[in-house]
């Protein structure tokens, strides 16, 4: 086993986990932190992109080993405290960008990336970002529609929670 | 489903890493994992070791001189679409690199892990034998380089030993006025391709090629050279004839079916990619020639 000490959402986390245990079961199985969702397992589906040392990555292609000492941002880390959605959770509420909700973490972090280099992205970069993210239930317009709404709008201290 | 097991080791310097890839059977070097952990997760591999070289930050990062470029193993494919200076000598690197899987997987995913990986219809090993790449592979008894030819000895094979670790990439620079082009085609965006033609081209003072390299992805067990098209174009004006006959000689490269269609069709995408990147790249040697 293996020692593990990160930074999720700004808090101090600590585990133990097995060489082969990847990032994105040691998130959920270890830590509880069960935000960040687990489609395909080989990379395909992006549903468990979380954001480390500030980019985005698949958490399923990734040993939790190798997050000793990250920064590792996830879906928990976007609402307030008191509850209160990121905007770009309330963009995806207000414009149906979610139906069953397996793809919405993955597709917020991706956008949280690019949000946070593109604060005002295109329709095309939008559509750009979200191609390695798999939905089954919107048929990806209102996701792009809820990307659209907050473009321009959300500020460094939105994203950088 | 999960990895089997496996002892993981994360050597802080390269001797160490190369000392336990010589002392340790079975054991696979991990770089950025984007096709290795996908493949351990389905099980498809069932190494012994794991020895996760990402903490050998001295093999990442560019340097990028007049007569040589040199790419370290570990630089992120991210890395290499964004490097402006690299996008100046050889814009065909961002071009192919926006068709590498997607930003999440070049995030982490490396250069030299793309070319060990080998797949014959990934983007970075057909840009490697594009550009006559030479490939440098470390082991117990030091360096070496290799041509790209001597890389690619089969399907998903590169020519290194189990002790030796690839540690660069280097490539000479064509003329600040060569054209360019990389096109493919995929079922999905960011999917592997079903056929990939890339084009490098020089045009002299009269408009003529002077030099030409054409690489064909993802038809074969292995990237292509197109020598009998470079050899069509070659000495010519880049006109119809030519390009049609560069098109037509593609009957002489290995072409397999899958899934995804009969070796009858893959040629015939390959072709398709071909004529488009033929276009694209002739077209831009003739604009950078004119305006230098």
């Amino acid at each position: 086993m293996h020692e593990i000490e990160l930074l999720i959402n700004g808090r101090p986390y600590r585990g133990a986990a097995e060489a082969r245990t990847t990032l994105a079961d040691f998130l959920r199985h270890t830590l509880r932190l069960t935000g960040t969702h687990l489609g395909c397992e080989h990379g395909v589906c992006g549903a468990c992109t979380v954001l480390v040392d500030g980019v985005s990555a698949r958490a399923c292609l990734m040993l939790a080993v190798q997050a000793d000492g990250a920064i590792v941002e996830t879906v928990e880390g976007l609402a307030a405290p008191d509850g209160t959605l990121h905007p770009l959770q309330q963009a995806f509420r207000d414009t149906h960008g979610l139906q069953c909700g397996f793809c919405t973490p993955g597709m917020l972090m991706t956008l949280i990336e690019l949000l946070r280099e593109t604060p005002q992205p295109t329709e095309a970069e939008i559509r750009d970002a979200i191609s390695g993210n798999i939905c089954r239930c919107t048929g990806y317009q209102s996701i792009v529609d809820a990307a659209l709404r907050v473009a321009g709008t959300v500020g460094m201290e939105d994203t950088a929670r | 489903m999960k990895p089997p097991p496996f002892t993981y080791f994360r050597p802080g310097t390269l001797h160490e890493a190369i000392a336990i890839l010589s002392r340790t059977e079975n054991a696979k070097v991990l770089a950025g994992g984007q096709s290795l952990m996908a493949m351990l997760n389905l099980r498809y591999v069932f190494p012994d070791a794991l020895v996760d070289i990402n903490n050998l930050f001295d093999l990442a990062g560019l340097d990028i001189r007049p007569e040589r470029i040199r790419i370290g193993a570990m630089t992120r494919q991210r890395r290499l679409e964004l490097d402006a200076a690299l996008f100046e000598v050889l814009p065909i690197f961002r071009e192919a690199l926006k068709l590498v899987g997607h930003r999440q997987t070049r995030n982490r995913g490396t250069i030299g892990g793309s070319l060990c990986h080998l797949d014959p219809a990934s983007e970075l090993p057909t840009l490697a034998l594009l550009l006559d790449a030479e490939i440098e592979a470390t082991g117990p008894q030091g360096s070496r380089l290799m041509p790209v030819g001597d890389f690619i000895t089969g399907y998903m094979m590169p020519g290194i030993a189990p002790d030796e670790i690839v540690t660069a990439v280097e490539i000479a620079p064509w003329s600040p006025t060569h054209g360019h082009a990389f096109h493919e085609f995929s079922r999905r965006h960011g999917d592997f391709a079903v056929a990939s033609a890339a084009v490098m081209v020089e045009r002299d003072g009269r408009g003529l090629v002077e030099r030409c390299a054409i690489a064909i992805g993802g038809i074969g067990s292995v990237p292509q050279r197109h020598s009998a098209g470079e050899a069509a174009l070659h000495g010519s004006d880049g006109g119809t004839a030519a390009v049609a006959a560069a098109l037509e000689s593609c009957t002489g490269l290995e072409v397999l079916g899958d899934f995804h269609g009969s070796p009858e069709y893959r040629l015939s995408v390959a072709r398709a990619m071909l004529r488009k990147s033929l276009a694209v790249a002739l077209a831009r040697a003739g604009e950078r020639a004119r305006s230098s």
